[in-house]
């Protein structure tokens, strides 16, 4: 599990991000026992205090709840989870296309060397 | 683990020596439950205030309470302090000085400085003078966090010590660290350790500058505390 956190943003955000993207990579399955908050602070090498914002930011926003007795889940809903992931992706494919733009190219060329790498790979037996 | 209670009270603390004053009315609060960075550079009153909270000077203005007392045999017996040079007998054996320290504080763990002792690799058998810097550092450490404290006070604790066991003995304070106590450290490595910290303190020739959360520094600022130590004390 990685835990590279960057200087230039508040810890427990990066620490929601990181959790959020575990859930829906399927890394932390859905109805999943969540890590104590001091054993999941401790693999990040950060603050348990942090960790525990970090989570109840989950819980705020439904990803996680607690169960007072027996601790806490990753949320059942896999509708959500599912809407969480395309979000992310639209998210990453808006990051992509704006670093493409910078370079000079225009969408249509971007989908352009797309089609042609997929075309490559399907030559090679190999799909990237 | 939020702010319980006021482990540490500083009320117009100041510090001076001859015409210099090293520490200018501070004003501090710190809870339980906290890992404090105490930062700022050379001579700016990190290890001055540090001494001052364990009760090795005393103030010359201002007062100085720990766990609802003046620094004395109570306060004592709760802070567990880690000097920022060595102070230990040379000729002693490592396992000499757990059974010092077991003597001396009622609330040393010996089987945590024991099995501390073993993941770093250190022999108790070996005498302190043989043994290199980082790991006569490593020793002390381990003595110091050994201690069941409300308070701990680590003057320069990763300062001499590799990365690699830097990240172990972060680790080990982070987990060895009870709910309700606190860790006040000082240190010029701040890259190193600000993902561990709750808040940091900056000292500025004896004059707090800063006292805020880390998370709260990077939402207000878009930078690391690392950049903003950078900044502030640029030469």
């Amino acid at each position: 599990m990685q835990w590279q956190l960057r200087g230039d943003r508040p810890i427990y955000q990066q620490l929601v991000e990181i959790l959020t993207e575990q859930i829906v990579s399927g890394q932390l399955a859905a109805g999943e026992k969540v890590p104590a908050v001091r054993e999941l602070a401790a693999q990040a090498g950060v603050n348990p205090n942090t960790m525990q914002r970090a989570l109840a930011d989950m819980e705020r926003e439904g990803l996680m709840h607690t169960n007072r007795t027996s601790g806490r889940y990753v949320t059942e809903d896999k509708e959500m989870i599912d809407k969480i992931r395309e979000q992310i992706a639209s998210d990453r494919i808006a990051e992509f296309l704006a670093g493409m733009s910078q370079l000079g190219f225009s969408e249509q060329e971007v989908f352009r060397l797309l089609e042609k790498r997929q075309e490559e790979g399907n030559q090679n037996g190999t799909e990237k | 683990m939020e702010q319980r209670n006021e482990l540490v009270v500083c009320a117009g603390l100041t510090k001076t020596y001859g015409s210099v004053k090293a520490l200018d009315h501070l004003n501090l609060t710190l809870g339980g439950g906290r890992f404090v960075g105490l930062l700022g550079p050379n001579g700016s009153g990190k290890t001055t205030l540090i001494k001052l909270i364990n009760g090795l000077i005393q103030p010359t203005d201002g007062s100085v309470l720990v766990d609802g007392q003046a620094p004395g045999v109570h306060t004592h017996s709760v802070v567990s302090y880690l000097p920022d040079r060595g102070y230990l007998n040379d000729w002693m054996r490592v396992s000499d000085l757990i059974d010092f320290f077991a003597d001396f504080y009622a609330d040393f763990d010996r089987v945590k400085a024991n099995d501390m002792l073993q993941s770093l690799s250190i022999n108790a058998l070996d005498r302190l003078k043989t043994l290199s810097k980082g790991t006569k550092e490593k020793v002390q450490l381990i003595l110091t966090m050994s201690r069941k404290a409300k308070l701990f006070l680590l003057d320069e604790p990763i300062a001499g010590v590799d990365p690699a066991a830097r990240d172990y003995i972060l680790n080990t304070i982070l987990s060895n660290y009870s709910e309700d106590a606190a860790v006040l450290l000082s240190t010029h490595l701040i890259a190193d350790i600000e993902r561990v910290l709750d808040e940091v303190i900056f000292l500025k020739n004896g004059v707090m500058t800063l006292h805020e959360s880390v998370d709260t520094i990077r939402e207000e600022h878009g930078k690391s505390v690392d950049m903003l130590f950078r900044e502030v004390f640029a030469c």
